[in-house]
Parts: C-alpha cells; structure tokens; sequence
C-alpha cells in the first residue's frame, strides 16, 4: 500500500484529493497543512510520493520541494506540484528545483490518478 | 505309303488347328490389351470424377469459410463497437463519479462549519479550486440597507469592490431576478464596472441572499465545463444555506452572550447593594 503524502492548506482540496488517492492502488492518503507540517510527516512516515500546492503559509510547496530534493534521505520521493499557478514560468521553475511533475488547478482527477499510478508503479 | 500319308493328313490337320489356336490366342491377346487400355481409362475417368468431387467439396468448405469468416469479422465489428462504447461509457462514469466527489467534497465542506467566516473561507476555496476563478467576490444583501455589499473577495481587494442596489447593474439584476448569469466571452469580466463573466445568484428556494461575482479566470481555464454549470448550481444552492446559517447562529451567538451579560449584570446588581 503506497502512502502519498498530500500537502496543502486547503481541506477542500486535502478532501478531494484524498478521494482520488483512495482510487489509485489503495493509496494511503496522510495529509499535511503546509510545508513544516510536510517535514514533521516526512521524518516520522514512510512516504512513496508528494502531492504539494505551491502557495501555502509558513512554508510553500516550492521551498518544501528544494528541502526535500536536497535531503539524501527523501531526494528519491516523487513530487508532484498541484498548483493554482498555471503560467509556463512557474511551472519551469519548479521544475528547475527538482519537482517530478506539475499539475494545475482545477485539476482533473483522472489526470491526477494517472500521473500518480505512473510514479506509484514504477 | 498310306499309313504314312496318314500321318501326315493328321500332322496337317493338327498344324491347322494349331495356328487356328494361335490366330485365337492371338485375338485373345488383343481383346486383352482393348480391355486393359479401357480399365485404365475407365480408371481414370473415376480418378478423375472423385478429384473432381473433392475439388467440389473443398470449394463448398472454402465458402463455408469464408462465410464463417466473413460472420466472425462482423462479430469482431459489432464486438469493436461496443468495446469502444464501453470504454466512452466508462470514461463518462468516469467523469460522472468525478464530478460527483467534487460535488459531495464541495457539499461536505460548506456544511462542516457554521462559523460565518469560515463559510465564506471554503466557498472561496471551492470557487478557486474546483472551478477555477482568478478574481471573484462574494457579495450578500443587506436586510437593512438593501444593499449588496462584497464580503469576501478574491484576486482583488475587497475595498475596491463597491456596494451595488438591487436591480443596478449585471449584479443588481442576478439578485433581482434570482437567475444566474453568463457572459458569451469569458475574457471580458471587469471588477471596477462590476462587469463579471458569471453571477450566481445564492438562493434559499426563492429567497436571494447574494451572489458570487466572477471577473477572471485561471490563466489555464479557457472556458467552462459540465461540472462547473453543477458546482455553480451546488453554490447557488448550498453556499447560500450554509452562508445563512452561519450568519443566523453569529447572530444568535452575539445575541446570547449579550443577553448573558445583562444577567450577568443583574445578578451581580443586588450584591453590590447590599
């Protein structure tokens, strides 16, 4: 059972997103509020893959992306930005820092569910 | 002499009879050869008559085949068809059950809470989120004005929002006549004029208490999709109950701690005359 993590300030899309994630390999969904939140989630569970907004409080999902490409011990978990920003420019920056794909909102959820199984099988 | 010619009449008469036996054996030989010549023809002929027989049979069994193919290439067709009518059908379930958890999580939020600002929080993330709006604002009616004044806004600050007379404008009429409203172009929204690209109108039953104003949307949302005109009708519906709601129990909330102060007071009032 892959374990995803889903950080985001927003319950609506915590909620949505974890209905999807239930579709997808019977992922277990643990949620996270904003980018420290994340850290603290990371460093206690097991986690096969990231689901970031970028716009967050106290810590945003680009940050949280750099942090967590530049650990040794999570640079292989697949991030995944979900983002209201849909400008190219914002896009290729979080590609620059390391994030594995990027999403932006409203999302599809078959799309979402796709892009997940792809990191989730291989 | 006579014994003799005898002798010889008789040798001559068995040399007769022997080349008469010779003459016929000799016929016989080639009554033989006719009968051998016309086996092998006959023989022939039936090889012949059975190729041709089997030939027949295996030009019926080709056509069988053929026809049987020909059937099972149709079956395969139709089969085709309805494999590619159940993956559409799938995909439009799909889509369908999408669309439905989008709807139950968007349902689910506003009515988790009935603090009033909290209410307003998640029909702004709904708006942002599931629909995909840049700049919008909330606006509700105020019973005692009658005006409709923004109280949350997106994109934009609030303040520059300004308050609207019911039946003034594009807002003013959404709120008048309780009917939502759709720009043709989605590009042409403009906060200052309050110009929006779509106005819902937030109803209970036939009661509007405000509506939801949106101006612009994402940069990657070109237009509008079925799941949207849902939401928009869920908003229309939901928000404004839960918004209503909420206000109601503020109200209420406020109410009950004033007239608990001026119990308050009063129970404190005797003791400190005494």
């Amino acid at each position: 059972m892959p374990n995803i993590l889903v950080v985001e300030d927003s319950p609506t899309m915590r909620q949505l997103i974890a209905f999807a994630m239930k579709r997808v390999a019977n992922a277990r969904v643990i949620e996270a509020t904003d980018g420290v939140d994340a850290l603290k989630k990371l460093s206690s569970e097991k986690i096969d893959l990231i689901l970031a907004d970028i716009n967050m409080p106290v810590m945003d999902g680009l940050k949280l992306v750099s942090l967590v490409k530049s650990n040794p011990s999570y640079r292989g978990i697949p991030v995944i930005i979900i983002t209201t920003e849909g400008a190219k420019e914002d896009r290729d920056r979080a590609m620059a820092i390391g994030a594995n794909a990027y999403l932006a909102k409203p999302i599809q959820t078959q799309e979402l569910i796709k892009l997940v199984s792809s990191f989730i099988s291989s | 002499m006579e014994k003799e010619l005898g002798i010889v009449k008789k040798a001559e008469e068995f040399l007769q009879m022997f080349r008469k036996g010779e003459e016929f054996t000799k016929e016989l030989l080639k009554e033989n050869e006719k009968l051998r010549f016309r086996i092998a023809q006959l023989e022939d002929a039936i090889d012949r008559s059975a190729d041709e027989a089997r030939i027949k049979f295996y030009e019926e069994r080709i056509r069988d085949l053929e026809e049987e193919m020909n059937s099972l290439r149709e079956r395969y067709r139709q089969v085709e068809e309805e494999n590619k009518d159940f993956a559409s059908k799938y995909v439009e379930v799909e889509e369908e059950n999408n669309a439905l958890a989008n709807l139950y999580v968007a349902s689910y939020q506003l009515h988790s809470t009935l603090d009033f600002n909290e209410v307003l929080r998640i029909v702004l993330e709904i708006v942002i989120n599931l629909i995909g709006a840049e700049t919008f604002v909330i606006l509700l009616i105020d019973d005692k004005t009658n005006e409709i004044v923004p109280v949350a806004a997106e994109g934009v600050s609030i303040d520059m929002v300004p308050k609207v007379r019911v039946g003034e404008g594009i807002i003013g009429a959404v709120v008048k006549e309780g009917e939502s409203y759709f720009a043709a172009d989605t590009g042409s929204g403009d906060v200052t004029s309050l110009s929006p690209i779509v106005c819902i109108p937030l109803k209970i039953k036939e009661h509007v208490i405000g509506v939801i104003a949106i101006f612009s949307l994402l940069v990657q949302k070109s237009s509008f999709t079925n799941v949207d005109y849902e939401l928009f009708n869920l908003l229309a519906g939901h928000a404004a109950t839960a918004i209503f709601s909420a206000r109601l129990y503020c109200q209420s909330e406020r109410r009950l701690t004033t007239l608990q102060g001026f119990l308050d007071l009063l129970r404190e009032k005797p003791k400190s005359r005494r």
